[in-house]
């Protein structure tokens, strides 16, 4: 019998596929009173080689499927085995107090994970309290006699049903196998629903229910375009599915014939079509779907996704592998973002009552300068392999802004003293994703090269509303016209100064967005790469003197955010 | 006994891959291995003792071998130290 449940469209395309659970099987157990220790010290050292027997071949498979990097969480988890502090630990305490070893493993690892999760101003201990959280469920697992799910050796075709995917659970999945994502919790802007876009598979998020609903290797049908998801469908559901599955494929031929064209609308004006990146290696999907730029390289991923602060060398490797294969298209390079959400385990910083509002991006690399000087120096050294064009993320003043240019020429006059090549026509520019900049963006036009709006944060920054806080996400409107008007005002003001403004939030990439930019004049539009060829579809539908009179409505009659989505349904139509 | 001192110079102190690389060195012989730090000591063949000491930039540490092979066990380590820029 099917039944049906719906949760929030993630990612585009349609599955059809048995489901496997990503669901912990329960580990609980009783304290016992044991006689003979020595037998039970042995089944708990059978447990440990077990595990780590599981880990050489989930090493080897992530290895394989998913590259070195990943699989090194695995050697962490086989040092954690082999660590005579631990199991020594939990043998001791089985001979000692003639305990079972179930109980004894989770004594011990209580107490390393107190330990770490107690130093609070150390967020990489925070995490390594979670590698022992998961070698504990494993060796737990062993001496239960359950299994454990092992999502590295998938090795059919699949739908990953899971409560929510961790960063750590989509590393190991292997996108030959893995079509589609469904999950109880999580949104659009979730890790989940980023990585299946990045992934290209559909993925319905945040459906409350579908572990509860379905079994292991059940069928199941994923609409990752309207949010449905069916639990053994019928015959006729998944002639249905296919046939969406189908439509959706030929969409996307139609859109791959864009590949090569440029990004021009119905009445002839051009636009720049642009990727966001985060490492190197999305490099593939920007020339897979034509991008003409990329808008924005979040440069961030190099300091999170190291044990310490990215070298001089290690930085401009990233930069160079990025420009030159680019070259001659431009890069906007954004200078470090992290703080607020994002959190560096080798730098800790102060915990914050308002993360969103205190020490992050350019704050942190005005105040350590040594940091913002190393990228800068990078940056520069990679500029003569490209078009290099470099971005200040959160500026809420010119005085910010001057101050960084004015790092940025100290470090250029050193490197050129020195000998080294540095192109001389690399433009400076900022985010605009906090209000105060946006307000005054006509001053702001006089001093940077170009604008890039940041819509997430200049959205959250606008109407007060955490965008992470699930109560207050209506007011997450990126039409609303006092959005709209800020958003006017910039590229108004860039203009006037003969300057280019870009946006490179969600919202660039959204069908109902793109209409409203092209009519208020945005240059730029950068978006995940998935949606690049989908954007130029639109564009080449759309003429830009219709959508400059909706535009001039939505800014100046609208009061509301669902009146103009309305309003470019209806402007826009079918197309 | 053998024991050695050392001024941490790394940026981000013994944190991950150069505490992965110290126990790996550690481990490799009989002798009991300890780090000290701020009156404390752990084993040095322990990832997380290692780890939950938090050693940061500037702090002084001193290790200790005790056993057989004492005296290659702290060569290893000072090697592995200064390799992986710990301490000059």
């Amino acid at each position: 019998m099917s039944k049906e449940l719906k949760g929030i469209a993630a990612s585009d395309g349609v599955a059809v596929a048995k489901a496997y659970m990503l669901v912990e099987p329960d580990l609980s157990f009783t304290k016992k009173a044991i006689d003979d220790t020595d037998t039970e010290v042995s089944r708990f050292k059978k447990a440990v080689a077990d595990s780590n027997d599981d880990l050489q071949v989930v090493r080897a498979k992530a290895k394989e499927s998913l590259g070195e990097e990943e699989a090194q969480v695995f050697d962490a988890h086989m040092m954690i085995l082999a660590d005579p502090e631990f199991t020594g630990a939990i043998e001791t305490k089985i001979s000692d107090e003639k305990v079972n070893a179930e109980q004894a493993l989770s004594d011990v690892s209580q107490t390393f994970i107190a330990t770490f999760e107690a130093m609070t101003d150390n967020a990489y201990m925070q995490e390594r309290a979670g590698d022992v959280r998961d070698v504990t469920k494993r060796v737990m697992s062993h001496l239960l006699g359950k299994k454990l799910p092992n999502p590295a050796l998938i090795n059919e075709e699949v739908v990953v049903v899971a409560h929510d995917l961790t960063p750590s659970d989509t590393a190991q999945l292997n996108k030959k196998f893995v079509k589609g994502f469904v999950t109880d919790i999580g949104g659009r802007t979730a890790h989940s629903a980023i990585m299946a876009r990045s992934l290209e598979i559909p993925a319905v998020v945040g459906t409350d229910s579908v572990t509860t609903s379905v079994k292991d290797g059940q069928l199941i049908a994923v609409d990752g375009l309207t949010g449905e998801v069916v639990v053994d469908p019928s015959e006729e559901q998944q002639a249905d599915f296919n046939k969406q599955a189908k439509t959706f494929a030929d969409e996307k031929a139609e859109w791959a014939k864009l590949k090569t064209s440029p990004s021009v609308t119905a009445d002839g004006k051009h636009f720049t079509v642009a990727a966001n990146i985060g490492t190197p290696k999305d490099l593939d999907g920007v020339l897979d779907n034509g991008a003409e730029a990329v808008g924005l390289y979040r440069t961030e991923f190099l300091y999170m996704d190291s044990s310490e602060l990215p070298s001089e060398d290690d930085q401009f490797e990233a930069y160079k592998k990025v420009l030159e294969t680019m070259n001659p298209k431009p890069v906007v390079v954004r200078t470090m973002d992290i703080g607020g959400d994002k959190k560096l385990p080798y730098m800790p910083l102060p915990e914050e009552m308002n993360p969103f509002l205190g020490y992050r991006a350019i704050r942190i690399s005005l105040d350590r300068q040594e940091i913002f000087r190393t990228q800068l120096r990078a940056l520069l050294r990679a500029s003569e392999f490209g078009k290099l064009r470099i971005m200040f993320p959160m500026i809420a003043t010119i005085q910010e802004f001057e101050a960084a240019k004015k790092v940025f020429t100290e470090e250029k006059d050193k490197l050129v003293a020195d000998g080294v090549k540095v192109a001389d026509d690399i433009q400076l520019g900022i985010m605009i994703e906090i209000p105060a900049a946006a307000v005054l963006a006509d001053q702001f036009a006089k001093h940077v090269d170009f604008f890039s709006i940041g819509t997430n944060d200049l959205i959250q920054y606008s109407m007060a509303a955490d965008r992470g806080n699930d109560r207050v996400s209506y007011l997450y409107q990126p039409y609303n016209p006092s959005i709209l008007r800020l958003v006017k005002h910039t590229i108004d003001s860039a203009h006037k100064e003969g300057k280019w403004v870009g946006m490179c939030g969600e919202a660039a990439g959204d069908p109902i967005m793109v209409p409203l930019l092209l009519g208020l004049g945005l240059d730029e539009y950068s978006m995940s790469a998935t949606s690049v060829l989908k954007v130029r579809s639109l564009m080449k539908k759309l003429s830009t003197a219709d959508m400059q009179v909706m535009a001039e409505k939505a800014v100046n009659e609208s009061i509301s955010n669902d009146d103009n989505k309305a309003l470019v349904e209806k402007t826009v139509g079918n197309k | 006994m053998e024991t050695r001192e050392y001024n941490v110079i790394a940026a981000s102190g013994i944190h991950a891959r150069p505490a992965t690389l110290l126990v790996q060195a550690a481990s490799k012989f009989t002798s009991d291995v300890n780090l000290e730090y701020k009156g404390k000591s752990v084993n040095l063949k322990s990832i997380m003792g290692v780890m939950s000491l938090g050693v940061g930039q500037g702090a002084d540490v001193k290790i200790t071998a005790e056993g057989d092979d004492e005296a290659d066990a702290i060569a290893a380590i000072d090697e592995a130290m200064k390799k992986e820029g710990l301490a000059e």
